[in-house]
């Protein structure tokens, strides 16, 4: 039971990261790779605001660190024309050294003994921490849907789908086309970042190593999500990060807890995730064909 | 008063090893406002690269483009095609297929004076663009929700000719747009081009290989021949001609 609202919560949290990474893979149609820098960026800076005793102004630098690291991005890839997966890596590399300098050199920084979001609203609510937790995790799930869904019916929002939908047409109807990846990758490393900063104050430290792996962690909920909800309005979209990133953490406690895996099993078990889903298409394709000349072979008999 | 006028229009792109193939030669062209004309030419005789040139996809090595005596050689795409109007040859091109036909006509309304904050579709834009589609008598005011990759290929053309002049473009560019369609839709789709450039007395230049909509259509004709206009017909001019006289032309330069 714990194990499973443990899940459940951590879903929730990590949902935002999914959020992002539907937004630069799906919406805007980018490989966006800062992910993995951004993650631990707000990890940092949410720990040193957190440390500092303001852990609620944490939640907003945390998200102005992500969406600084997604104009970073941008500019990369539509100003100097590098490709995309390109520019990710170029941003993600150099903020390792700036997630060194936010958390002052050292690599670990602990949240023993100070107040995370967590903890003041836990103090507020007449619940159990571990409930307040899921509360907190709920709310703050349904805030970003909504600020994303209403996001994405407003003309900005709409250029941005309309850009990952068909360039050609974007520039042709006279869409700034840079400025508004630009705000898109604001927005998902933004998400990401404020997610990396949870995920610290849910898990009482920031670590520099905690963001590798978070991009196909992210992608994985993305795609389970897709595979319960097949439309692809926004709203839908959202919601099956939500549901995906929890499914996702379900399944990795299964798997831990039968024993079958070691903990450090984690990230293999993503990739093959990730792989796997990623294969249907070519899977059906496959299967589709070989039936088709199975037939053949039976008129031959 | 002319409303487009191109000076020694030229371009040219290096290959490699330097050498220059020059497309444009030094063209010029001038069109009066309301004018509806027809541009014929080989492949390769400039007419494509002329439309880039004008809605600024790529920029000219010479010359200058002036559009209702504001000069747009230099312009930035985004920032022309707030009156330049574009319908593409490949149905899928002018429009995104993932978003609704209402979504699409949103984008296209928004063109001119975008307000990054307000919604996107309002109540009020829906029935203007419900009118809008209802004009065409092609029962499209019904996909208004519909993603725009279930719209046949005539009837994604019908959707961005009337994204294109919802707010009437200075210039309305039509590149082969009825190439991709079957003959019966091409038609369809060509006397509702015929309909909505008279009704809004646009300024147009259509580009087609089809020589019958060539004389057909429009009140000049324009034959381009490698980088510059070859021929140039009007008014009554325009009305004489005739398929075999054109394909003659065409066989002269060869």
């Amino acid at each position: 039971m714990t194990l499973l609202l443990g899940s459940l919560q951590l879903g929730l949290i990590y949902s935002l990261l999914a959020m992002g990474i539907y937004i630069s893979f799906r919406v805007l149609n980018t490989p966006d790779l800062t992910a993995e820098g951004s993650f631990t960026l707000g990890m940092a800076v949410m720990t040193v605001f957190v440390v500092a005793g303001h852990p609620f102004i944490g939640i907003f630098f945390a998200l102005v660190a992500g969406a600084l690291a997604g104009i970073i991005t941008a500019l990369l890839q539509t100003k100097l024309r590098i490709p995309p997966i390109l520019a990710g890596i170029l941003t993600m590399t150099g903020l390792y050294t700036i997630n060194l300098m936010v958390m002052g050199g050292s690599s670990n920084v602990t949240l023993l003994g100070v107040n995370s979001i967590f903890d003041l609203i836990a103090n507020i609510l007449p619940f159990s921490y571990n409930v307040s937790k899921i509360i907190v995790s709920v709310l703050i799930a349904l805030i970003m849907i909504v600020l994303m869904v209403l996001f994405f019916k407003t003309n900005c929002g709409l250029c941005i789908r309309a850009i990952g939908d068909n360039e050609k047409m974007a520039r042709a109807s006279s869409m700034n086309v840079d400025g508004y990846k630009i705000i898109g990758l604001m927005v998902s490393n933004g998400l990401i970042a404020l997610c990396g900063g949870l995920i610290a104050c849910d898990q009482g430290y920031a670590d520099m190593t905690s963001g590798s792996g978070m991009l196909v962690v992210g992608l994985a909920a993305v795609i389970i999500g897709e595979a319960f909800i097949r439309r692809r309005t926004i709203l839908a979209g959202m919601i099956s990060c939500v549901l995906g990133s929890i499914v996702y953490r379900f399944i990795l406690a299964a798997a831990i807890s039968t024993r079958i895996f070691p903990a450090y099993a984690m990230k293999l078990l993503s990739a093959i995730i990730v792989t796997i889903a990623l294969a249907i298409p070519a899977v059906r394709y496959y299967r589709e064909n070989y039936e088709l000349r199975k037939r053949d072979g039976h008129a031959g008999n | 008063m002319a409303m487009l006028e191109i000076k020694n229009l030229k371009k040219h792109f290096k290959k490699e090893g330097g050498i220059e193939n020059h497309i444009l030669k030094g063209l010029d062209l001038k069109m009066d406002k309301g004018e509806f004309v027809t541009v014929l030419g080989n492949n390769g005789a400039g007419k494509s690269t002329l439309f880039n040139l004008i809605s600024g996809t790529i920029l000219s090595n010479d010359g200058s483009i002036v559009l209702d005596q504001i000069d747009i050689t230099f312009m930035p795409e985004h920032k022309r095609s707030k009156f330049i109007g574009r319908v593409f040859q490949s149905p899928m091109m002018g429009t995104a297929p993932n978003l609704t036909v209402a979504e699409n006509m949103a984008l296209a309304y928004g063109r001119q004076k975008r307000k990054n904050l307000n919604w996107a579709l309002t109540r009020d834009l829906k029935k203007l663009f419900y009118e809008k589609l209802e004009e065409s008598n092609m029962g499209l005011e019904k996909k208004l929700d519909s993603p725009m990759k279930d719209l046949s290929g005539g009837q994604c053309q019908v959707v961005a000719l009337v994204m294109c002049t919802i707010n009437p473009p200075k210039l309305l560019l039509l590149d082969e747009h009825t190439a991709a369609l079957d003959p019966k839709t091409a038609v369809d789709v060509m006397q509702y081009t015929q309909k909505i450039v008279e009704e809004g007395r646009l300024t147009a230049l259509m580009i087609t290989h089809d020589l019958e909509d060539a004389i057909l259509y429009g009140d000049r004709l324009i034959m381009m021949d490698s980088g510059v206009i070859g021929q140039d017909f009007s008014g009554e001019e325009k009305k004489n001609l005739t398929v075999e006289g054109l394909r003659t032309l065409y066989h002269l330069k060869e």
